[in-house]
């Protein structure tokens, strides 16, 4: 029997074992990368929600970055939320903030407000297909709003008319936090990438 | 208790994501942009830090507006501030302030010796502290989103906080023992609603995030919280008491992060000045310890 893939979960501060439950409820394994070398053998990776400005000083001098930008870079599949979509923006603002670039898209933090504003939504589904999924909920939590984004990037979700659920090829990244909402088909999304070898239009089991 | 409401589930996901982080206790703009630069992953405003409210005597009260919409304007982390136990209305203006996490803390001077905040009425998070897992689910029961263990604030001192998340663990194992029938006495001793009591027993761990607080001055004492439970510390005067703020305030974020690879704690122990110097809690009476404040 093939053994199954082992899903990095980088855990550097943040919400990185609410990915753990996520993926272990799928049954998928999962391994907390807080320095390059564990991200050996991954079969896929989760940029987790937290503070982005955190995680960027924890990777300051670690070369985690340049290991994480090259395998992303290299088609490795990942899933990013809410400040995981900020580390790899091609631009962030508000404040302007440094990133990895790894993802054709512009954000701006904190854009729906303070926590007071964080709120559960129903997504408009714009590509079920891709989804699997007609329906969404997010979980928004001081959520970053996507303000821009690049042509090879495909919109899967929206919310009031902004992106919120995106994927470029293998690299699925969302605004809101489907690891806190139960059986998301976002997560099964991403683990179909990582199975199927790439993010197949309409691929169900 | 309804945990699957989208209104609880929004205020416990905010806890979710200051996991595995630090937050630092700041009293102006400044050391909030300090404590941000370092890493921290939220900032809490108040009018001064425990150990300068011990030293110096008097009522502690909610932070002054202005200095809380300076530490908003100047960093993008969250921003919590403390009301006192058992004022509402402390909390109400810190919501319509639009802060991001209420503290209602011991370390501020108790409005109500008997009442606690009703916090489900209430859009916005709270935080409490808690000795022991009874404590915890009092607070949960009215509506806390996250829980710390209180330690003693303001010490310097780690023992506290040790006792405290010792109590709250080894408390929950136990209730991993009982059968059904005797979670009804476990409740009336741990003077505790039955369905928290019964939550814990089926799943072993506390329905919110559990940090801890209280006399952490050094990145191996924010270790130490973690291996004995701590989803994330909260730093108070051990950061703006010691003569290396900034430099302490990283050692210790990294340490959050890194606490079982004894290397980088190693790493991020060398070359810190000195720590802020810390009581003996042993020689307080029980007036003196913050820790005592709330029920």
């Amino acid at each position: 029997m093939e053994r199954s893939p082992i899903v990095g979960l980088l855990a550097l501060q943040g919400d990185f074992d609410a990915h753990r439950k996520a993926l272990a409820e799928r049954g998928v394994e999962s391994v907390e990368i807080r320095v390059p070398s564990d991200l050996d053998g991954v079969a896929g990776l989760v940029l987790p929600g937290g503070e982005s400005t955190t995680m960027l000083k924890l990777m300051e001098g670690t070369g985690l970055d340049s290991r994480l930008g090259d395998l992303i870079r290299g088609g490795l599949p990942v899933l990013a939320t809410c400040a995981g979509v900020i580390l790899v923006a091609r631009e962030v603002r508000h404040p302007a903030q440094r990133s990895l670039r790894l993802l054709d898209i512009v954000v701006e933090r904190n854009a729906y407000g303070r926590q007071i504003d964080s709120a559960v939504v129903d997504l408009e589904v714009a590509d079920g297909d891709d989804l699997g999924s007609t329906t969404l909920e997010g979980v928004f939590i001081r959520a970053p709003r996507v303000t821009e984004v690049g042509e090879g990037v495909h919109v899967l979700a929206r919310r009031g008319g902004d992106p919120v659920l995106l994927r470029q090829g293998r690299f699925l990244a969302a605004t809101f936090h489907p690891e806190l909402s139960p059986g998301s088909p976002v997560i099964d999304l991403f683990l179909r990438s990582i199975r199927n070898g790439s993010a197949n239009r309409g691929e169900r089991t | 208790m309804d945990f699957k409401s989208p209104e609880f589930r929004v205020k416990v996901g905010l806890a979710e994501m200051l996991k595995g982080g630090v937050i630092m206790d700041v009293t102006d703009a400044s050391q909030a942009k300090i404590a941000e630069d370092a890493g921290a992953a939220a900032v809490m405003a108040l009018e001064r830090v425990p150990a300068d409210i011990r030293a110096e005597g008097g009522v502690a009260r909610m932070a002054a507006i202005d200095k809380i919409e300076g530490i908003m304007r100047t960093v993008s982390v969250p921003v919590m501030a403390k009301c006192r136990i058992g004022h509402p209305a402390e909390a109400l203006v810190l919501q319509a302030l639009g802060v991001d996490f209420i503290d209602e803390s011991e370390v501020l001077t108790p409005a109500d010796e008997e009442n606690h905040v009703w916090k489900h009425d209430f859009k916005v998070p709270f935080v409490c502290g808690c000795r022991n897992l009874g404590e915890a689910l009092r607070r949960i029961g009215e509506g806390a989103a996250m829980m710390r263990t209180k330690g003693e604030a303001g010490s310097g001192n780690i023992v506290e906080a040790v006792r405290h998340l010792r109590a709250v663990r080894s408390e929950i194992r136990r209730l991993g023992t009982l059968d059904p029938t005797e979670l009804v006495p476990a409740a009336k001793e741990l003077q505790a609603p039955l369905e928290l009591v019964e939550y814990i027993a089926r799943e072993g761990k506390l329905p919110v995030p559990n940090f801890a607080a209280g006399g952490v001055a050094t990145p191996a004492d924010a270790a130490l919280c973690m291996m004995l439970g701590a989803e994330s510390v909260f730093v108070g005067s051990g950061i703006f008491k010691s003569e290396d703020p900034s430099r302490r305030a990283k050692a210790i974020v990294h340490a959050v992060t890194h606490w079982q690879d004894p290397a980088a704690l190693l790493e991020a122990s060398r070359g810190l000045e000195g720590a802020m110097r810390g009581l003996d809690v042993g020689k307080l009476t029980p007036e003196e310890m913050l820790s005592r404040r709330g029920w």
